[in-house]
């Protein structure tokens, strides 16, 4: 099951936010996108998951044109996670978790407990979200999606506000995830983790695409001077790289 | 059977025949002369009509809560009440009050401003606006009825269409026939259907539209089960009882502690405390010795404000 995107162009209140962007994503990959401030990351991932309507082109899965698909197969198959981090109602960890069968019409136990365990919940079923801390927020909020079981998983700044140790056990789930053929897309503005915990890197300026492929092409020093507009050089063995800019 | 379920349908238990005997006249049914009478004809449709339209309000309160993801909402936001009050008050204006004329008038109002609503709010090309857009113009279209209906007082042809009119819009149960009932029954249940349908949706709301709509979420049959549901529900209990305030708001607060707090586990226990409320508060109209029989709207207003305030000081009190 292949997800992809061809020509597409989006327009916000009148801007062009994304242009002619093509570009297909792998099960079993951990896809980062990458770019500045406002270059059409998060919009290019709403697209992805349907959310936004393309002025032209279209993202099909499996060939098929994402409008096409009925809305519940389509939410089967693809879990998106915003980065709002809303919670609307002080729910249980349980029931937010849950929440993530709703596109399967069932209780999914077995599913929702294996989401829950997966990302570290079994001792915080029943506390109400409203007293997690973030990390527990944000491990609640990913485990929502995993227990809809989806092929792909769409996750917006998923590790920002987080600190490093939270960062590394959510991105071992995702790992995790990828490694039983999950597809799963980031869009991520800390460049080390996108170079040394991604496959595949995209970088976006402007609305438009200008590198894709693996991190240490894609994050090149001369990408990162043509994406960011700054100097930067990586250290350190690949797996383990640290950006360092010339300020 | 939730925990709020069963708690519910005891105190409701307890509270329809208590209802019954309370009055003006205390009914003994083994002393009281003709009490089957008044009994069959008089207290059981009021009883009944009070159970249908609280339940239509607490329903309808929770759902409106669960869709625009804020405890402050009330079915009064959408223009659906003060359209059906508008409706009402031209009957009463041009003096049509016979029978079922005003109820109808009523509903047609009701109808209008969802027709309206849906014409407004159904047409915005991006989802992301939706319910922003849905509320707007629904408080818009109620501050219009409002206006529409102060220039109908304003205007009354004489002294007595205008006290009918405002007497009529502070809510009441008194004298209603089984007539009434038969309305208002079916279309308040398939209201409060339409919106325990919608329960699922509003569930996936919790996490933001974006993320509902990633869970198949549809933006707009939501939003048309909404102003279906509230519609039904609000503009028959504003068809057959006027204006009553407070339950839609205050009754969701009542009933969330005692849930899981997921708005789908809201919508039933929420129109059995909606009916609860409106009994008793009818009761208390009934038995307290006034020259006139106190007004339900008023007396709901009366026990909700300080309750509501007894309630936020309690909240207070918890999270400090």
């Amino acid at each position: 099951m292949i997800l992809a995107c061809e020509n597409l162009s989006i327009q916000r209140a009148g801007k062009r936010v994304l242009e002619n962007v093509s570009c297909g994503f792998l099960p079993g990959d951990i896809t980062a996108i990458c770019g500045p401030n406002g270059a059409g990351k998060s919009t290019l991932l709403s697209a992805l998951g349907n959310l936004i309507a393309p002025e032209t082109g279209e993202v099909r899965l499996s060939d098929k044109p994402l409008p096409e698909i009925h809305p519940l197969t389509r939410a089967r198959n693809i879990g998106y996670l915003p980065q709002s981090g809303e919670i609307g109602w002080d729910v249980s960890v349980a029931n937010l978790v849950a929440l993530g069968r709703l596109p399967h019409r069932d209780a999914g136990i077995a599913e929702i407990r294996q989401a829950s365990g997966a990302c570290g919940l079994d001792a915080l079923q029943s506390r109400p979200v409203s007293t997690l801390s973030g990390g527990e927020k944000a491990r609640a909020l990913l485990a929502r999606v995993l227990a809809g079981t989806p092929q792909w998983i769409l996750a917006d700044e998923p590790l920002a506000a987080l600190d490093i140790a939270h960062q590394l056990s959510l991105l071992e789930v995702l790992k995790g995830e990828a490694e039983s053929g999950c597809g799963v897309v980031l869009v991520l503005h800390d460049l080390g983790l996108a170079m040394n915990h991604a496959d595949r890197v995209l970088v976006l300026r402007d609305g438009k695409l200008i590198a894709d492929g693996a991190p240490e092409e894609a994050l090149s020093p001369e990408n990162i001077a043509k994406g960011w507009g700054v100097n930067a050089r990586w250290l350190g063995e690949p797996g383990q790289r640290a950006l360092i800019t010339d300020v | 059977m939730t925990r709020a379920t069963i708690t519910f349908a005891v105190l409701l238990a307890l509270a329809v025949p208590l209802s019954l005997l309370a009055g003006r006249v205390w009914i003994d049914p083994a002393t009281t002369p003709n009490a089957a009478l008044i009994l069959a004809e008089l207290r059981l449709p009021r009883a009944v009509l009070a159970l249908i339209v609280g339940a239509g309000l607490g329903a309808a309160g929770a759902a409106m809560q669960g869709y625009l993801r804020n405890p402050l909402a009330d079915p009064g936001l959408f223009g659906i009440a003060p359209g059906a009050a508008l409706g009402a008050v031209i009957a009463l204006y041009i003096g049509a009050t016979s029978g079922l004329v005003l109820p109808a008038f009523a509903l047609a109002g009701a109808g209008g401003a969802m027709a309206l609503l849906s014409l407004i709010a159904g047409r915005t090309s991006n989802p992301a606006h939706g319910i922003a857009l849905f509320t707007l113009a629904g408080m818009m279209i109620a501050s219009l009825a409002g206006a529409l209906t102060a220039l109908a007082i304003s205007l009354a042809p004489n002294a007595f269409a205008m006290s009918s009119i405002v007497t009529w819009l502070m809510g009441a149960l008194t004298d209603r026939s089984w007539d009434d009932v038969m309305m208002a029954a079916p279309l308040t249940l398939a209201g409060i259907l339409v919106l325990w349908r919608a329960g699922r949706s509003l569930d996936a709301l919790t996490l933001g539209e974006e993320a509902a709509r990633s869970l198949g979420v549809n933006p707009r049959w939501l939003m048309a089960m909404m102003v279906l549901g509230t519609g039904l529900t609000v503009g028959t209990g504003v068809a057959v009882a006027g204006i009553i305030g407070f339950v839609g708001l205050i009754v969701p607060h009542l009933v969330r502690p005692l849930t899981d707090k997921r708005p789908s586990s809201l919508i039933v226990p929420s129109a059995m405390a909606g009916a609860l409320l409106v009994l008793v508060a009818d009761v208390v109209c009934r038995i307290l010795p006034l020259v006139t029989e106190l007004r339900l709207g008023i007396a709901l207003s009366l026990i909700g404000a300080p309750f509501f305030l007894w309630l936020l000081l309690r909240m207070r009190r918890g999270l400090t």
